[in-house]
């Protein structure tokens, strides 16, 4: 009786944290969103759908008025591609570290202490994995203790995961399959003035939650 | 008590650096005339006849041609020394009996009102004075009424001081040259503690900070901080110029130091519960400062697209300095390869079906293409390519493109 009362009094309780959308109504479906004052860890080969999901996020954030930061280790970001997407590029402070990853932590670690941005993406998905993964645990750690206690979401892409215990939420996206247009004369999808353009109709990617478990899988579609 | 002097017009420095050797209160009458808040004076000078000769005297020394008035109110010392030679002590109480010979001119009037006084024959201050103020109201209005109190001379008027143009500046002139950071950022937190404190006096900011060195090569260094909004934190100016000389550092040891505030007003922000999540300001500075020290000057910032339809055209802009429209929503999104890197492409019935560059090898198992765009040909600088989207073996996709006959992989879908 004693023991029911006593476990009743100090009940374990987890805390969720605050989420943010992160613009893929799938993907939102699945992961429930963004966790703020969380690392998530979002991986994957080339053309595997990460970027999408970056800008996706950083459209969202940016459309509802908060500041974010993309620290981008292989100087790959697109301003054409992301306005297109929908990020509103005046709300957006981009640090180009010219594939130095070193810098590319020092500048995440900067930007997580300093404060005030609603979404800190740290780009490492061009970072040649070997060279990711020499990343200290003390970083990751550095990191993830830095964003805690905080409404700032940091995102971090790659190729493979590495942020192993540090990441609240860890995603992994392939690609299932790329839409081409049909044979004959090469057409042009309808656009607006200014848009990227491309000769590919759009790519189908799969994302794939690995932690928090129970694994669970959601499917988008970009295209024009 | 105020005092009047008035000089030719052409001293208007001299008469200007004269008066705020007196008083610090001091007004610009008219080009030819200054009036300054006299009490206190006595103190130093005694009577009022001593004052004002002290006041003639300095002005000699000067080599100025001044008359000197020291009266009760102010616009009865104006008139006394803008109509007297000489020095005038007007005795409180009699300033009528003494301004009453003085012509209406010095009134400082409307010729229109001038000419009316004229033809009812009234030319001088005693003239004014003996008209009764009912009937001068009646004829002439509140301008009468006040023109009949000054040649009484019982003007009320304040004086108005001038103000001088707010000038922060400190400078500091070092013993021996320094030639290490931190003993100068030592002398410039000195500089920066009186810069804050002259600033707080004023109830002002500052949006810019200026450095100039003087060097032992007899050179100058000059760096110039600018802040997007006004700030009053020492530790962060202190940090700032100390991230801007670590990245900019002066060629030679350093003899002298001036340190320039331009003063603003302070920022006032109202904070809400349901405002934006945003960086502070003076924060958001410190952290631009340190990155733009880790990356390079041009890598921090925020992208704009350059109106033009040449791929990947953009610029690098302040942040906080961009304003851009909002697009429509699309999801289809590339990352670039900068520098796009050369690429060896085998072609079979004009389509690609082998690529190899640095870090991106495969067979296309899948192409589209080409896309044929150009551009800038009215200008020095034009280009034209055809573009083509493939999929290589390793799963990936790319975008290459081929400019005067080379190719180049510019970047991958993901």
């Amino acid at each position: 009786m004693g023991a029911v009362a006593l476990g009743r009094d100090f009940e374990f309780r987890v805390d969720r944290p605050e989420v943010c959308p992160t613009g893929l109504a799938e993907v939102d479906a699945m992961a429930g969103g963004l966790p703020q004052g969380c690392l998530t860890e979002v991986y994957g080969p080339a053309s595997s759908g990460r970027t999408s999901l970056m800008l996706a996020a950083m459209a969202q954030s940016t459309g509802r008025e908060n500041v974010c930061a993309l620290v981008d280790a292989s100087d790959a970001f697109d301003p054409a591609s992301a306005a297109a997407a929908g990020v509103r590029l005046e709300r957006l402070l981009w640090v180009r570290c010219g594939g130095n990853a070193e810098h590319a932590l020092k500048a995440a670690d900067l930007l997580v202490q300093g404060g005030g941005f609603g979404l800190v993406v740290m780009d490492l998905a061009d970072t040649p994995a070997v060279t990711a993964r020499r990343i200290s645990m003390t970083s990751w750690f550095r990191l993830r203790r830095a964003v805690e206690h905080t409404s700032t979401v940091l995102l971090v892409m790659e190729q493979q995961p590495n942020a192993k215990t540090c990441a609240s939420l860890t995603m992994e996206m392939r690609c299932e399959r790329a839409a081409w247009p049909g044979t004959g004369r090469p057409e042009r999808p309808p656009q607006a003035e200014g848009l990227p353009h491309s000769l590919l109709r759009g790519i189908r990617v799969r994302v794939e939650r690995r932690k928090p478990v129970p694994a669970m899988a959601a499917c988008f579609e970009s295209r024009w | 008590m105020f005092a009047a002097i008035h000089a030719t017009p052409g001293d208007w420095e001299k008469l200007l650096r004269l008066a705020q050797e007196f008083s610090p209160l001091v007004e610009r009458t008219a080009a030819d005339t200054v009036a300054l808040d006299a009490d206190g004076l006595e103190r130093i000078h005694g009577l009022p006849q001593q004052i004002a000769a002290a006041l003639a005297r300095r002005a000699g020394e000067r080599g100025l041609q001044a008359s000197v008035a020291i009266a009760a109110n102010l616009d009865t010392a104006v008139h006394a020394a803008r109509g007297f030679a000489g020095v005038s002590v007007i005795p409180y109480g009699d300033e009528a009996k003494y301004l009453g010979s003085l012509p209406l001119t010095l009134l400082g009037t409307t010729p229109e009102m001038l000419e009316t006084l004229e033809r009812w024959g009234i030319r001088r201050f005693r003239d004014l004075a003996a008209l009764p103020e009912l009937g001068l109201a009646e004829r002439l209005g509140p301008e009468g009424l006040r023109l009949h109190k000054l040649a009484h001379g019982a003007g009320d008027r304040p004086l108005v001081p001038m103000r001088e143009p707010l000038h922060f500046e400190e400078e500091a002139e070092l013993e021996y040259p320094v030639e290490l950071l931190e003993p100068l950022l030592f002398v410039l937190a000195g500089l920066l503690s009186g810069l804050r404190a002259r600033l707080v006096s004023h109830g002002l900011a500052t949006n810019e900070l200026r450095l100039r060195l003087k060097l032992e090569n007899r050179g100058e260094h000059i760096r110039t901080l600018h802040f997007p909004v006004p700030m009053l934190d020492t530790k962060a100016f202190l940090k700032l110029l100390d991230l801007d000389l670590g990245a900019h550092p002066p060629p030679s040891p350093v003899v002298k130091v001036w340190l320039e505030a331009e003063p603003a007003k302070p920022r006032a922000a109202q904070t809400g519960l349901f405002i934006p999540l945003a960086p502070e300001p003076e924060k958001l500075e410190l952290t631009l400062a340190r990155l733009r020290g880790l990356v390079g000057e041009g890598n921090v910032g925020s992208p704009e697209l350059l109106d033009t339809h040449r791929p990947g055209a953009f610029a690098m802009r302040g942040f906080g300095d961009t304003e851009t429209r909002r697009r429509g929503d699309t999801a289809m999104v590339m990352r670039a390869i900068r520098p796009a890197r050369a690429a060896r492409v085998q072609m079979a019935s004009g389509q690609p079906v082998h690529v190899q560059a640095e870090g991106v090898r495969g067979h296309v198992t899948a192409a589209a293409g080409p896309w044929r765009t150009s551009g800038d040909w009215w200008t020095a600088d034009p280009w034209a390519r055809d573009e083509w989207d493939v999929a290589l073996s390793d799963g990936a996709l790319y975008r290459i493109c081929c400019a005067q006959g080379r190719w180049f992989v510019e970047g991958s879908y993901d």
